[in-house]
């Protein structure tokens, strides 16, 4: 295994994944972490992507942040952050900048109204990759997919802020799953 | 707006980031309630373009937050926004990954992802439903048609790389056929 020489090397390599990554990072991650790097051997990557999955934040990123942590400390954090979200968030802005700069044009207006479309398609498919692991969940399909509705009513309909509806529905969840868990 | 605004909306951010478990999808909706119902800093319609917009760029989701930021306020809105959600989680990470590597099969983690996971699709479910009321009120047929294309379609071939349905979006919407 080789290890990254540096906070600087660590930030340009999470710079060039980032750059990958139109929407499925994950798999760029494997690759330059895995294969390109070997930073990782496929277990570690998978037992980092577990971890990173349990904690909140970005998958990714909390995966890359734990690789840095653990080469570089608190630096390793920095280079990560700095790696992953500067070059990209400019790029994110200056598109924004130039669609907004013509946003009076209804050619432009109607290609935006396209995208929010297919943005809220794009959402509505990636329900499906959650929908799976429900249905063998160890709280029964049937809890899953009532809490699962519920969530969604108390969000979308009733405007309950979102902590509220984690306390309720992720504590009933979370209740429900220590219980099935007895050892 | 002044320099308690953003240290209010950073804060509800922080908030944010400690249950964004798994990633940004399922805090669009509260994202949404936050900028456009509490605060009336975007319009509906100004929220589905900047997540539009963000999605189309490179780098990791989360950096849909920096965008909406940035049209909500400008600069400060960007860091209250993005510095609000990456903080706390990027310091939990940082305190507790090695802590969360060694009990990652313990009875208490295992219970909060199991537990997280209804809430999480129906946290998602709620993004979609935010994104896409504001088009769809409007009735018009073809757009109901273009958003179960695309997400039949993604999830039917996860390979297809996003910027291609939001090509295929922003074409069919420049001709006014969406």
């Amino acid at each position: 295994m080789k290890a990254p020489r540096s906070p600087w090397h660590l930030a340009r390599v999470c710079n060039r994944l980032a750059l990958q990554g139109f929407g499925g990072i994950l798999a760029v991650a494997r690759h330059e972490f895995v294969e390109r790097e070997q930073w990782l051997d496929d277990d570690e990557f998978l037992e980092l992507l577990g971890t990173a999955q349990v904690l909140p934040g970005p998958n990714v990123i909390n995966l890359a942040l734990m690789l840095g942590e653990r080469h570089f400390g608190w630096r390793g954090i920095v280079a990560v952050l700095a790696g992953m979200l500067l070059v990209p968030g400019v790029l994110s802005l200056a598109l924004m900048g130039v669609v907004l700069a013509h946003v009076h044009h209804p050619a432009v207006q109607g290609a935006l109204r396209g995208m929010g479309l297919v943005a809220a398609g794009l959402l509505l498919g990636t329900c499906w990759k959650l929908i799976a692991p429900l249905r063998r969940s160890a709280i029964g399909p049937a809890w899953a997919f009532g809490l699962a509705l519920a969530a969604l009513a108390l969000s979308a309909v009733w405007r309950w802020p979102l902590g509220w509806v984690v306390l309720g529905v992720g504590g009933v969840g979370m209740a429900l799953a220590w219980r099935r868990l007895a050892p | 707006m002044s320099g308690l605004d953003f240290l209010h909306l950073s804060a509800q951010f922080a908030l944010l980031s400690l249950l964004s478990v798994g990633g940004v999808s399922a805090i669009l909706a509260d994202t949404q309630r936050l900028l456009v119902v509490e605060r009336g800093w975007l319009s509906d319609a100004g929220f589905a373009q900047g997540v539009a917009l963000g999605q189309a760029m490179p780098g990791p989701n989360i950096l849909v937050v920096a965008v909406l930021g940035w049209m909500a306020a400008g600069p400060l809105g960007l860091l209250a926004c993005l510095g609000g959600v990456m903080l706390p989680s990027t310091l939990l990470v940082w305190r507790f990954s090695a802590w969360a590597r060694r009990n990652r099969h313990s009875r208490g983690l295992r219970a909060f992802q199991l537990g997280a996971a209804p809430l999480v699709l129906g946290l998602t479910l709620a993004g979609c439903v935010v994104l896409a009321r504001p088009y769809l009120t409007e009735g018009l047929w073809l757009g109901f048609a273009l958003l179960a294309v695309v997400a039949v379609g993604s999830a039917w071939r996860p390979k297809v790389p996003p910027l291609v349905w939001l090509a295929l979006g922003a074409g069919l919407g420049a001709l006014g056929w969406v």
